[in-house]
């Protein structure tokens, strides 16, 4: 019976699959849907439940040559098949007259294809089809109805099949049922069609089988379309504002994790793995409440296994932790005190020396008197990891260029144990309190307040032994904070960002002293986990300021990007620190360490160049120019209408290393640059830089 | 910022003197680091020299704080102590008192200091004087103004007043606006 052969070439096409690799060539399996296709595409539309009467004398020629067509394929299915298994199916005396004529035509193949496989039979059939149609018109439409029921079944084997994936045996015994069925109700029609002539018989088994043909032909068709079904019914409910049913959009987004993660044997045949993300990204926006270009980021960025890890993560809340206030207590003595108060907590960990992890507590953690006396500060454990980094010596003279609330600058105020001093820049008034509160309640005297864009310090505070910068972001590393940055971040605020965080990091480098004994080193860090917002700021100060990756000294972490989707920096980044909150269990962050080599404002020392050059072969310098016109139209709207003069020079003059790497380099190479500058994708903040150079003209 | 006036000099020296006696000295001349006394938008601050040379860079509009916020001057123009004095009174206090446990988030809240919660006090506080108070393990969480000496103290009845409170750490919480000078100032 059809749903047999339907399982059974199935079987055989899997087995085919796991057991010797596809060749490119046509599966069974295309083919066949190809052949659905083409037929569909003959008898457009699809027949719909009552189709039976016109349907039988239409199609005449067509269809008997799509009988022939198919005859050839199933060969080449028995091929795959290797004819092995014998259905042993009810030998019928037409059947084996149709086996004859289909192998007289096409060659052998084994009867349980026969049920399906009956040009000869069918032709017979029609001669007598209209005699037929006429009398036994409400059978037809009875057997329709079985017909549908069946299918109906069938589908749902289907979805169990789509959904277990190797089960076969369970699925065989259900399509056995199946079958029995059948075989059962063919036998009752039989006895009911006691009067009829023999050859009348025939015409209405020929009738059933027809039926039965395009019903299984439907079936295929859902079979192969079993994820479109899901992938394309759904997004119209959503769009219909009906209530998403989340139990199934999680089922179904597990579906698809499973088959990426092995695509190449789980795959629907038809489906691009590209339809498979799209459907994972809207079912995961769904799901958590994302929009789409976050989803899409992520999986840009990490595996689909990662990606779910994340934002698994994400809706988790992170550990609350603390830090002792090494100015007033030491941990071990806060630790007994608040123990003593019915806190719950423990050490966050080996690498670091103040911080403690809480995980429940009698009283609120952020209003005992311990926090009031300034103690300890609330802080999460990532933003331990900049000060770590940045590492300030007593008696040094250290920026923070973005300090509100004040929870990283009283750690460096810590560390120097309250010697040398401390410049806490915020620029927004309204954490100016909050920073002013904690430097108070910390204890921290070392430190000037003070209120500038962090863009104009350079100007102010002339040369400083260290600076920290905890630049502004997307805050795409602390979602689990801020749920906001859920729906509310795009491409272009992650290009802002990134465009801030540039100008940032050229003021916070000019504000450092590259001469300085000690010191010289600037810690950029951000709680973004985008790229553009981290590796590719640093890779751009490094070709814009003579500064060097070092190594932060923090003992654990992801390494940063060299490359991502096309883009290839500079080899050092990987230096930097990334930290994840699925892995790290802490907010998402970024750490990177800089080392001021000279005060110069463009990179000329050798090591340095040649490195450059290099990178200059493999076509990492693109994009460099529009990006240096970039950082200086910024930095000339803060500075006067005479540094604007010098910086519009500068802007004109190419930095002298490009000039020299390019003649070195030579002519091919130089093309090629060009080349890999056309074809990388346009940074999205380009569009920034064109504007402000437009504003530029107008002044 | 500039340094005090004579007369401002001479009222935050006055405040100060009731809380640190003759430590004044100690306090103005330090012997590790020299530090100044420096008002900023009518705020009082007391900072170590080095640091004091550098802040001169920024700007006065754009100066928020620097060092220990010792006081304000209020609207009339008398001199207040503020709650970022606390250190600084801790380090050099003659007169002391110590809060039970039960009372200390009572203080703490902004509440006088009665008898009841009293756990212990310092020799020889006189009425009147500035004392600075501490939790009963050593944590100094605001200063006030003792009501009477020492010995009339131990004769009062459990809800009178002992001290009269002028600043506590709570305020970190609850008047965190207060740090920074606002509308109000």
């Amino acid at each position: 019976m059809p749903p047999r052969a339907i399982k059974t070439t199935r079987s055989a096409s899997n087995d085919g699959s796991s057991k010797s690799p596809r060749s490119p060539a046509i599966t069974p399996r295309t083919a066949r849907a190809n052949r659905v296709k083409s037929r569909e595409a003959r008898k457009a539309p699809p027949p719909p439940k009552e189709e039976s009467e016109s349907e039988g004398e239409g199609e005449s020629e067509s269809e008997s040559e799509s009988e022939s067509e198919r005859g050839s394929e199933s060969e080449s299915e028995e091929d795959v098949e290797g004819g092995s298994d014998d259905e042993g199916s009810e030998s019928e005396s037409e059947e084996e007259e149709a086996q004859a004529v289909k192998a007289r035509r096409t060659g052998g193949f084994t009867d349980e294809n026969a049920k399906w496989l009956k040009p000869s039979s069918k032709k017979r059939a029609e001669e007598e089809s209209d005699d037929d149609d006429s009398e036994n018109g409400t059978e037809d439409d009875s057997d329709d109805s079985e017909q549908s029921e069946d299918d109906e079944d069938r589908s749902e084997d289907d979805d169990e099949f789509a959904g277990l994936d190797g089960n076969d045996s369970e699925d065989d015994g259900d399509m056995e049922q199946d079958d029995s069925e059948d075989d059962s109700e063919d036998d009752s029609e039989s006895s009911s069609e006691d009067e009829l002539l023999p050859i009348e018989r025939k015409a209405l088994k020929e009738d059933a089988r027809r039926v039965k043909e395009k019903e299984d032909a439907r079936a295929e068709q859902l079979e192969t379309n079993i994820q479109d079904d899901d992938t394309y019914h759904l997004p119209d409910e959503d769009d219909d504002d009906s209530v998403p049913d989340l139990s199934a959009i999680q089922m179904r987004i597990q579906e698809i994790v499973r088959v990426l993660k092995d695509f190449k044997n789980r795959r629907e045949t038809g489906k691009s793995r590209n339809d498979y993300v799209e459907r994972l990204v809207a079912d995961l926006a769904t799901y958590y409440g994302y929009n789409s270009f976050l989803i899409r980021y992520f999986l840009d960025t990490f595996s689909v296994e990662e990606t779910m890890e994340l934002l698994e993560a994400n809706e988790q809340q992170r550990p609350v932790t603390i830090r002792t206030n090494t100015l007033k207590v030491r941990r071990r003595e806060l630790a007994e005190s608040l123990i003593n108060r019915g806190v719950n907590l423990d050490p966050v960990g080996k690498w670091s020396k103040v911080g403690l992890i809480v995980y429940d507590s009698r009283v609120p953690i952020g209003a005992t008197p311990e926090y009031m006396a300034g103690q300890y500060i609330l802080q999460s454990a990532s933003s331990f990891l900049p000060c770590m980094a940045l590492a300030p010596q007593e008696g040094e003279r250290v920026l923070d260029m973005a300090a509100a609330p004040g929870g990283k600058t009283t750690y460096l105020a810590a560390l120097m144990r309250n010697t040398g001093m401390i410049f806490a820049n915020e620029y927004q008034k309204k954490r100016l309190t909050s920073l002013v509160a904690n430097l108070q309640r910390l204890g921290c005297t070392n430190a000037i307040v003070c209120n500038y864009d962090g863009r104009a310090l350079p100007k102010v505070i002339g040369h400083v032994d260290r600076v920290l910068l905890d630049a502004p972001c997307s805050g795409t590393g602390v979602i689990a904070k801020d749920s906001s940055v859920k729906t509310g971040k795009s491409a272009e605020d992650i290009a802002k960002c990134a465009h801030l965080q540039k100008e940032l990091l050229v003021a916070a480098i000019d504000c450092c002293d590259a001469n300085s004994k000690t010191g010289g080193y600037v810690v950029y860090s951000t709680c973004s986990i985008a790229v553009e917002e981290n590796e590719a700021v640093v890779d751009y100060i490094l070709r814009k300021r003579d500064v060097k990756i070092v190594s932060s000294g923090l003992e654990f972490g992801r390494k940063g990007f060299t490359s991502y989707r096309g883009k290839n920096f500079h080899p050092s980044v990987e230096h930097a620190r990334r930290f994840y909150p699925h892995v790290h269990n802490m907010d998402g962050f970024f750490v990177c360490k800089l080392k001021k080599l000279s005060n110069r404002t463009v990179p000329t020392s050798n090591d340095t160049f040649d490195e450059k050059r290099a990178a200059l072969e493999s076509g990492y310098f693109g994009g460099a120019h529009d990006g240096d016109a970039r950082v200086d139209d910024a930095n000339a709207d803060v500075a006067s209408e005479k540094d604007q003069a010098i910086e519009a020079k500068k802007r004109k003059r190419v930095p002298g290393y490009v000039k020299a790497a390019l003649a070195e380099v030579g002519a091919g190479s130089a093309k090629k640059t060009k080349t890999a500058v056309s074809s990388r994708s346009l940074p999205p903040d380009k569009k920034n830089a064109k504007k402000d150079k437009k504003s530029k003209g107008k002044k | 910022m500039r340094p005090l006036e004579e007369s401002e000099l001479e009222q935050v020296l006055a405040k100060l003197f009731t809380f640190v006696g003759k430590n004044i000295e100690t306090v103005l001349q330090r012997s590790d680091a020299p530090h100044s006394l420096r008002l900023h938008k009518k705020r009082v601050y007391y900072v170590r020299d080095d640091v004091l040379k550098r802040a001169t860079s920024v700007g006065r509009d754009e100066l928020v704080a620097l060092g220990t916020c010792l006081g304000k001057f209020t609207h009339s123009d008398k001199f207040r102590l503020t709650i970022g004095a606390l250190d600084l009174l801790a380090a050099h206090a003659k007169h002391k008192m110590w809060v039970k446990p039960t009372s200390e988030m009572g203080f703490m809240y902004g509440n006088h200091l009665l008898k009841s919660g009293l756990g212990r006090i310092s020799e020889n506080v006189a009425a009147n004087a500035g004392v600075v108070i501490y939790s009963m393990a050593d944590v100094p969480i605001g200063f006030a103004v003792a009501s009477k000496s020492t010995q009339d103290c131990r004769k009062l009845d459990p809800s009178a007043i002992v001290a009269y409170h002028l600043a506590d750490v709570g305020e970190y919480l609850r008047a965190e606006d207060s740090f920074v000078q606002g509308k109000k100032d």
